[in-house]
């Protein structure tokens, strides 16, 4: 199989997670047993868009029991003899050449899956930039060695944020960032903005106003609740990110939340 | 069944609860991080070629960066 794989680099790996159970996006080739109208694979495969029975294969590292997952949507492109080429996307762990063999079986025909590419792992998809092959990466840390120019490290890699472009955000203010990386949940006084479409038990990334990310979270509120509160938590955290002393410590009397004290 | 939107098709709004000022002195934009931290605290976009495992181009790319720790976001194999 080819297509999208994130690498996360060094600490960044502290987030491969985001990408592990996020949403997949693929296009496949399926391979027929037997031959088919093209109507009728069309019409099989519409079928699919839908919450579907997996239960993992022979060779993979999960329990293998029956389970559900999301088909998002299929996309049909062409049929030339047997063979079937489509867009697929999909929930984290859902098998694809598993999907082939049942729709084959649904046809009548029978098929495997013969080909595939993966577009898109959640945030990353073949489309954004930058994209690198192996022989990019040689070739851009090669140059970035000799010439030390920073720029030419953003010709290959990105900053582990952008892994987060599809989660909710939350916005909080310096003053509350080295608590958080202390793990102390999220509290309302510290918040500045949030996303739309937070609800209790989001997963969600709490950010700096820079843009850094200094958390992963779980919403504890929804998006409403969390602009209308003045006090109370807002989030647990999941994940701590940001190393402790990024940003200052902050004193603070439990009268006097917003000021700094000497 | 009605379609479900996947998460890349899920539009946010930003709604502001409060102002407040970031001092430059802590910590970086992530796009200008000095470059060490910025190698440290970042992903790449692989196109994986056909061949090897993903855990093998994984390997392959911890060895050319000289990295200490490497990690994938989820398997893409045969």
């Amino acid at each position: 199989m080819t297509g999208v794989l994130p690498i996360t680099l060094e600490d960044s790996t502290k987030i491969v997670q985001a990408f592990l159970y996020s949403g997949k996006e693929y296009v496949c080739v399926m391979k027929l047993h037997g031959d088919a109208e093209e109507a009728r694979v069309q019409k099989v495969l519409a079928e699919f868009e839908d919450e579907i029975y997996q239960r993992p294969p022979l060779r993979s590292s999960v329990k293998r029991q029956l389970r559900t997952r999301r088909i998002y949507y299929i996309k049909y492109f062409e049929k030339d003899g047997r063979n079937v080429l489509f867009k697929v996307a999909c929930e984290a762990g859902t098998y694809i050449r598993k999907l082939c063999y049942d729709v084959g079986e649904i046809i009548g025909v029978g098929a495997h899956m013969q080909e595939l590419r993966r577009t898109r792992a959640g945030s990353l998809s073949e489309e954004s930039k930058p994209h690198a092959t192996l022989h990019d990466v040689a070739y851009y840390f090669g140059e970035w060695q000799e010439k030390k120019d920073p720029e030419i490290l953003r010709e290959f890699i990105q900053p582990m944020e952008n892994a987060f472009s599809l989660m909710p955000k939350i916005a909080v203010r310096d003053s509350a960032v080295d608590a958080l990386c202390h793990g102390a949940s999220l509290t309302a006084p510290g918040v500045l903005s949030v996303e739309s479409g937070i609800a209790k038990d989001s997963i969600i990334a709490i950010l700096t106003l820079k843009g850094e990310a200094i958390a992963l979270g779980q919403s504890q509120l929804s998006t409403d609740q969390i602009l209308d509160i003045n006090h109370g938590t807002v989030a647990t955290l999941e994940r701590v990110l940001m190393s402790r002393g990024t940003y200052p410590r902050v004193w603070k009397s439990k009268n006097d939340r917003e000021k700094p004290h000497p | 069944m009605p379609r479900t939107n996947p998460p890349w098709e899920i539009k946010r709004e930003l709604h502001v609860k409060a102002e407040d000022e970031t001092n430059p002195k802590y910590g970086h934009n992530p796009t200008e991080r000095p470059p060490e931290e910025y190698i440290r605290n970042g992903i790449i976009n692989l196109d994986k070629p056909a061949g090897p495992t993903s855990h093998e181009v994984a390997a392959w790319v911890k060895k050319i960066m000289h990295l200490k720790v490497i990690g994938h976001g989820g398997t893409l194999e045969a």
